[in-house]
């Protein structure tokens, strides 16, 4: 009510907020990631345009690995479980998270799609991001570390387009590199070029799902990964509190 | 298309907060959004204006304060200029981002009874 002259007028009143709008799937992340801590699964977020190679990538990988090492993808698919059906045929426990119209998956739909995978046994599950170089990279879903797929292919300036999700990026693969020999016009001294303006820390890898170069690189990167996982800002941010259990209040399969 | 899932997200906040202090109705909307945060403002404005229909915010312009991409070394030797190498000129440690990912819902102007 209007307090000046009593009138019963209603006020206008400012109030102040200073929320992070992701705040929600923030905490869905957060929540993830102490259940992998917890059960000590490492943790790929496999990011890049559709048709850059990252089901090859993981194809190769476990074709690689093979059950050596307790291997596990989830792919968020718009659609289909194509890319699922072909990880599991290279050996590994893969299943898809259709989602949809959605663009990008967020901390609540992994925390759903989990439930499909015995993820609690693995040694490193990899998330095979939606096809897309824009959305992917604002949600936070609780992985250890960011990968991006770019193929020689989509152009040496990518990075350059994309900046925000090459920027979160620890690690870029730089995929399809057999094809170098038929495209003379494509460096990679200059897609490193253009990581070192968008990456603080330019990281970079060149591999051929086809021929298997680099994958052996890569697969050290990832061991390097699961033994001392880098600690980004939104982990300090979240752990800032010393390391305590949450309430949990809910079973997982 | 996230900016519709980003606006979701909001009007949920906004609720809360207008259910909090039983407001009738919400004036006004003010969000920081940094330049390089992935969000696209034109879009993000469309789809408020597709949300806001016949809800609380029916007659709340969104007032959107953008901010600008700062990088800085972590040593203190000042900013760092983008479009160049992300490195510190002086120490070449790797560049901070300093500002310019935020993702805010600042403020909100409420009609209270
Ligand atoms: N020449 C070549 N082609 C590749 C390589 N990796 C993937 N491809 C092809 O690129 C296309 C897209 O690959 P895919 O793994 O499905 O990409 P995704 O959409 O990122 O998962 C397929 O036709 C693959 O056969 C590679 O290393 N070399
Ligand atoms: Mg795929
Ligand atoms: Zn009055
Ligand atoms: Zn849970
Ligand atoms: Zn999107
Ligand atoms: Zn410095």
């Amino acid at each position: 009510m209007c307090d000046s002259c009593g009138c019963g007028d209603s006020d206008i009143v400012p109030v102040a907020v200073h929320e992070r709008i992701l705040a929600n799937n923030e905490r869905a992340a957060r929540h993830n990631r102490e259940q992998f801590h917890d059960h000590h699964v490492s943790v790929i977020n496999l990011m890049g345009s559709p048709g850059s190679g990252k089901t090859a990538v993981l194809e190769a990988t476990a074709r690689m690995l093979g059950p050596s090492k307790r291997l596990g993808v989830l792919v968020g698919d718009l659609a289909t479980d194509n890319d699922a059906r072909r990880v599991r045929a290279a050996g590994i426990v893969a299943e898809a998270i259709t989602t949809g119209s959605a663009c990008h998956l967020d901390a609540d739909m992994l925390h759903k799609g989990l439930q499909r995978i015995p993820w609690r046994e693995l040694d490193t599950l990899f998330i095979e991001n939606v096809g897309n170089l824009v959305c992917p990279a604002v949600y936070d879903l609780g992985q250890d570390v960011n990968v991006v797929a770019l193929s020689v292919t989509e152009g040496e300036d990518k990075p350059l387009k994309y900046p925000i999700i090459f920027r979160k990026a620890d690690l870029v693969l730089v995929t399809k590199i057999d094809l170098l020999k038929v495209l003379p016009d494509i460096s990679i001294a200059r897609i490193q070029e253009n990581l070192s303006m968008v990456m603080p820390t330019p990281v970079m890898i060149p591999v051929s799902a086809t021929t298997g170069e680099g994958i052996a690189e890569w697969v050290e990167w990832l061991g390097r990964i699961r033994q001392a996982p880098p600690v980004h800002v939104h982990e300090a941010e979240a752990h800032g509190h010393a390391h305590h259990h949450h309430a949990h209040d809910h079973t997982h399969p | 298309m996230h900016e519709y899932s980003i606006v979701q997200a909001m009007f949920d906040q906004i609720e809360a907060q207008a259910q909090a202090r039983h407001a009738i109705a919400v004036k006004r909307v003010f969000v920081r959004i940094g330049r390089s945060a992935g969000v696209d403002v034109r879009l993000l404005k469309t789809a408020y204006d597709t949300f806001r229909v016949r809800t609380i915010c029916d007659d709340a312009p969104l007032e959107v304060d953008e901010v600008p991409e700062v990088w800085t070394c972590p040593d203190g030797h000042g900013d760092i200029v983008p479009g160049g190498k992300l490195t510190c000129e002086t120490c070449g440690r790797p560049a901070r981002m300093a500002s310019g990912d935020e993702i805010i819902l600042e403020r909100l102007e409420l009609e209270v009874p």
